[in-house]
């Protein structure tokens, strides 16, 4: 076992995602000694390679890995796992983690620990804190030897390179591209861009139903904003998809972000937890989004927001 | 054609989860089961492409204390076959089960297997491509639509990233899925369909051996979440509540008065 | 001469047009004499009715002679467009009623039934109707289905844990005897129900009536958590084998204990008991809880004033269909310093408040297609008599009246009450 931490990056449309510098981050932090090493993929971006906080970033020449596509991902990553033995291999849990961790994981038979949000040493051992269940339970897992671990986005500060790190070309080990990828396609921007908004009023399924969502648009235009979601009521149809704040959708930094009806889960904080000032309306009080909220009400949706609206007008 | 969906079952969170004293699992006593949400989207994509194409559905689940129940449902949704897997012993870890799942799929040589892209108590990876991989099998995770060629066995993917990016993917059956929304909500399974699926008797059984070396993951212990900071929560009546909000908003700046 | 155009479901209007034509001495050429052909009877295909008739427990859809009578009476239609003469009709010219909204607006409140001079039977149809849908796949509303599934994992609609069923017993401020906790033979075994088990407002007036019943010294005990959904509305909203595989679990739970006889809140789990369990094999000498107390009102020790004057409105499910009309009378009458007023729509011809029949589990279904919900319509009517409570007696009513009495404007001009809960605040010392 080399004393190495190997971190993917994660690049999507040419540039690296924010996940990946969150990766190096925490890499940084506990690497002690250790090398961070960098597997950047792609034929010829090395370009990418000054603006990542690792000391030593391996450039996989190769076409194939130009825009990712799981199956060559995975076979170029195995083969060079399993060549530097790293102490650890840090992905970030976006879909991208979502293949290649567990995939990487069984391939070759490492321990694999998941929905990261926190990872410290106790000795030699690696200890990494995961969220599950939603975010209601926490675990904590001991890492003696070679592992992976794959981060929740957003919970490690993110780390930006100097232009320092050795970059070092290798050649392309064995990729596979038995899925191949046709083309990325960005879905038609919508009706609004809810990453712009300075005001959002935001909907989860304590809404109750398509029919209540006229109250958070009144709401919404009270207070100047647009509305938008979490990804349960996009789902369900009640709102489109270009509403969605979360993992699976959109990471939002208004002003103001008044989540109604929302329970918190983690993979929506994701998306809204910078929020300069977040005010949660919920019937459970003991909801996860009142851990993030600056402040907070236990009381019913329907009854609630008409009533502030009611005085906004007033 | 044959699909292959993987059903697990997960705590129902209608009851409080607590830790057990140890702290090194979930007080089980009082919990029940239910079908994991994303799995019951697998099922249905399943289901819909039997009804374009014309294939075989099976619904496999390894054993637990409500999964006789999820695969009866499955039955009852319209699945042709429903397998338990059993075998490998107390306590089972998460990679073992996917180790195991694996070697019941292998004498079924399924075309395409689904399951959901995640599970709430996937500590230790997501389903799909630690089974996919397993198998030798190209695999894709976030999946949100696919289409089959029955004739050529190929199959078209969308996987889903984040900002509406979306990669549309091709490749040869067989492969694994990890399935983050059917192109339909999961059907409606009539109670007196569960009820004669109960009494079919159709339900298979197989056991699997353990697998010889199933990594590890060393859990140390459990816990609650501690809240890093805690809204400022405002009480009182609806009312109450509508003005001091209000107050609060203007205070820092929205909502003002026209 | 015109293309053949078509009417609105797409039949083929026939045509009769002459070049020139003279009517009472004016001549009207070509298009301006047009008029389309009579309709003849058998134009509509009749294998949308068959169909439809040739479901069990649907037959009698085919004996509707189109009087109307129903449409006057029907809840849904003054405010929407329904009755079953109109569903006749809507099937009659080819509409599929699996798989049109109209087969979940029906809330079964019976009034139709009441003045069909051919009796046709809509709460036998339309669960008969819906029962088949299901079974072939048609869309259930989402809000039905979360209900049904609620309802058969954990034994209620709401979704909550059985075994919290009781938990309200704990604050009712008399002693609740739990029968599986303290078993032994008991003379009344009070059948609680859901909505008053887990919902606040339901709580309050469980709570009354346990205060009520220990007053009046009865022997009475409550099964807990073992106690589940009696059912009959899911059975009404298509799901019969949810409440057969409930009744079964419910009948061997009471198998195992001892009572002489169930008292209910719900007067749609008497419907259960009454009507439909000894179709099972349960039979049980089962009473509603204002037809029980009724004839003890006086021992209730009413001192406490109400000087109020209160509506009441008939529960569908313990007065068109189980007959009971005096008794939640009676009990409201003997509130002093209340004044009782009738609304219009009263007794046999009570306007349904919409939960009934899986109205409970369709209101975001419903909302698109009335003007206003049945609730709302009816708490204008309440609000009208000059009302400034309106009691109710079936835990369905208590959240939809004030939800309608806030969405109408009457915040703080009706209240909205259980008998219990009334005649619990009347037996408080002045």
């Amino acid at each position: 076992m080399s004393a190495e931490i190997l971190v993917v990056v994660e690049h999507l449309q040419g540039k690296v995602t924010d996940a990946t510098h969150e990766a190096l981050g925490a890499a940084r932090a506990i690497a002690a000694g250790a090398e961070v090493v960098a597997v950047l993929g792609g034929a010829a971006n090395t370009g990418l390679a000054a603006e990542l906080a690792a000391d030593r970033v391996l450039h996989v020449a190769d076409v194939r890995l130009d825009a990712y596509s799981p199956d060559a991902y995975e076979s170029a990553m195995r083969s060079i796992v399993a060549a530097r033995s790293p102490r650890l291999v840090i992905v970030a849990n976006t879909t991208v983690g979502m293949d290649l961790a567990a995939g990487l994981a069984a391939l070759l038979g490492l321990p694999l620990a998941a929905y990261c949000v926190g990872l410290r040493a106790d000795g030699t051992t690696l200890v990494a804190t995961c969220q599950i269940y939603g975010g209601k339970v926490i675990a904590e897992v001991g890492l003696d030897g070679p592992a992976i671990v794959s981060i929740v986005p957003g919970s490690f500060v993110a780390s930006h390179g100097d232009g320092s790190a050795v970059v070092e070309t290798v050649a392309a080990p064995q990729i596979t591209t038995r899925l191949r990828l046709v083309a990325y396609e960005v879905a038609p921007s919508a009706d609004v861009d809810i990453t712009k908004e300075s005001v959002l009023v935001s909907v989860g399924r304590g809404i109750g139903g398509p029919e209540n969502v006229p109250l958070a648009e009144e709401l919404a235009a009270a207070l100047g904003g647009v509305v938008s979601a979490s990804r349960p009521v996009t789902d369900s149809g009640w709102l489109p998809k270009s509403r969605q704040v979360g993992k699976s959708g959109l990471t939002v930094r208004p002003k103001l972000y008044l989540a109604i009806g929302i329970s918190g889960a983690p993979e929506h904080l994701q998306g809204m937890k910078d929020s300069e000032l977040i005010v949660a309306i919920n019937t459970d009080p003991g909801a996860p989004i009142f851990d993030v909220a600056h402040f907070g009400a236990v009381a019913d949706v329907i009854e609630l927001v008409p009533a502030l609206t009611e005085r906004l007008l007033g | 054609m044959r699909i292959a969906v993987l059903l697990k079952q997960v705590p129902d969170i209608v009851e409080e989860l607590e830790i057990a004293a140890d702290g090194r699992d979930l007080v089980r006593d009082d919990l029940r089961y239910r079908l994991n949400e994303f799995d019951d989207y697998a099922l249905e994509e399943a289901l819909q492409l039997k009804s374009a194409a014309g294939t075989e559905v099976v619904a496999l689940a390894l054993d637990g204390d409500d999964v006789d129940q999820i695969l009866y449902t499955a039955m009852a949704k319209g699945v042709d076959r429903a397998i338990k897997v059993s075998g490998g012993g107390e306590p089972r870890s998460a990679r073992a089960g996917a180790l195991m799942l694996a070697e019941a799929l292998r004498p079924l040589a399924p075309d395409l297997v689904l399951t959901g892209v995640q599970a709430p108590d996937d500590l230790e990876g997501q389903l799909a491509p630690l089974v996919g991989a397993a198998l030798g099998l190209p695999h894709a995770n976030v999946v949100n639509g696919v289409t089959l060629d029955a004739g050529a066995r190929t199959v078209k993917i969308t996987q889903e990233f984040s900002g509406g990016l979306v990669a549309h993917l091709e490749g040869q059956l067989p492969v694994v899925l990890g399935i983050q929304a059917s192109c339909e909500p999961p059907r409606y399974a009539p109670v007196t369909r569960v009820r004669q699926a109960m009494s079919s008797g159709k339900l298979e059984s197989v056991s699997v051996a353990a697998p010889a070396r199933a990594p590890a993951l060393a859990l140390r212990r459990l816990a609650k979440p501690e809240a890093t900071g805690h809204a400022e929560m405002v009480g009182g009546s609806v009312e109450d509540l509508a003005d001091r909000l209000v107050a609060v908003l203007r205070e820092r700046g929205f909502g003002a008065k026209s | 001469m015109a293309s053949t155009p078509q009417d609105r479901y797409g039949r083929v209007q026939r045509i009769v047009e002459k070049e020139h034509a003279v009517v009472e001495g004016v001549d009207l050429p070509g298009p301006w004499n047009r008029m389309f052909e009579q309709r003849v009877i058998w134009d509509n295909d009749t294998d949308g009715l068959d169909r439809i008739r040739a479901i069990p427990g649907a037959e009698s859809l085919g004996s509707c002679y189109q009087c109307g009578k129903c449409t006057g009476v029907c809840p849904i239609d003054i405010v929407g467009s329904y009755s079953p003469r109109k569903i006749y009709k809507d099937i009659q010219i080819g509409i599929d009623l699996m798989e049109s909204p109209d087969l979940w607006l029906c809330t079964t409140c019976a009034n139709c039934l009441r003045v069909c001079p051919k009796e046709v039977n809509m709460v036998d149809i339309m669960p008969a109707v819906r029962e088949q849908a299901i079974a072939i796949g048609s869309h259930v509303p989402p809000e039905l289905a979360k209900a049904f599934e609620n309802t058969f994992r954990h034994g209620n609609p709401m979704g909550e844990p059985a075994r919290k069923r009781a938990d309200w017993a704990a604050s009712a401020g008399v002693p609740v005897r739990i029968l599986p906790k303290q078993p032994g033979p008991v003379d009344v075994l009070w059948w609680v129900e859901c909505y008053p088990s887990y919902t606040p407002r339901g709580q309050a007036a469980a709570k009354a009536l346990a205060r009520l019943l220990t007053a009046l010294g009865v022997d009475f005990a409550i099964l807990g958590a073992e106690e589940k959904c009696t059912c009959d509305s899911q059975r009404l909203a298509g799901e019969r084998g949810l409440f057969e595989m409930l009744a079964e679990q419910n009948m061997k739970t009471l198998r195992q204990y001892q009572f002489q006889r169930v008292l209910v809140t719900d007067p749609h789990a008497l419907n259960a008991f009454r009507v439909h369990y000894p179709k099972l094999g349960g039979t049980y000498d089962t009473i509603h809880y204002t037809k029980f107390l009724a004839p003890r009102v006086a021992e209730l020790g009413l001192r406490k004033r109400i000087d109020a004057k209160i509506t009441f409105h008939d529960p569908c499910y313990l007065g068109r269909h189980n007959g009971e009309y005096n008794a939640p009378r009676t009990l409201i009458e003997a509130i002093p310093g209340a004044t009782f007023v009738e609304m219009g729509r009263c007794r046999e011809n009570s306007y349904c408040c919409g939960g009934g029949g899986g109205g409970m589990w369709l209101d975001s279904f419903t909302g698109d297609h009335v003007q206003e919900r049945l609730s709302e319509r009816r708490v204008r009517e309440a609000v009208e008599t000059g009302a400034e409570i309106l009691a109710i007696c079936c835990p369905y009513e208590v959240s939809r009246f004030e939800d309608a009495v806030k969405t109408t404007g009457n915040s703080g001009k009706l209240a909205v009450m259980d008998i219990a809960e009334l005649l619990d605040s009347a037996r408080q010392d002045a």
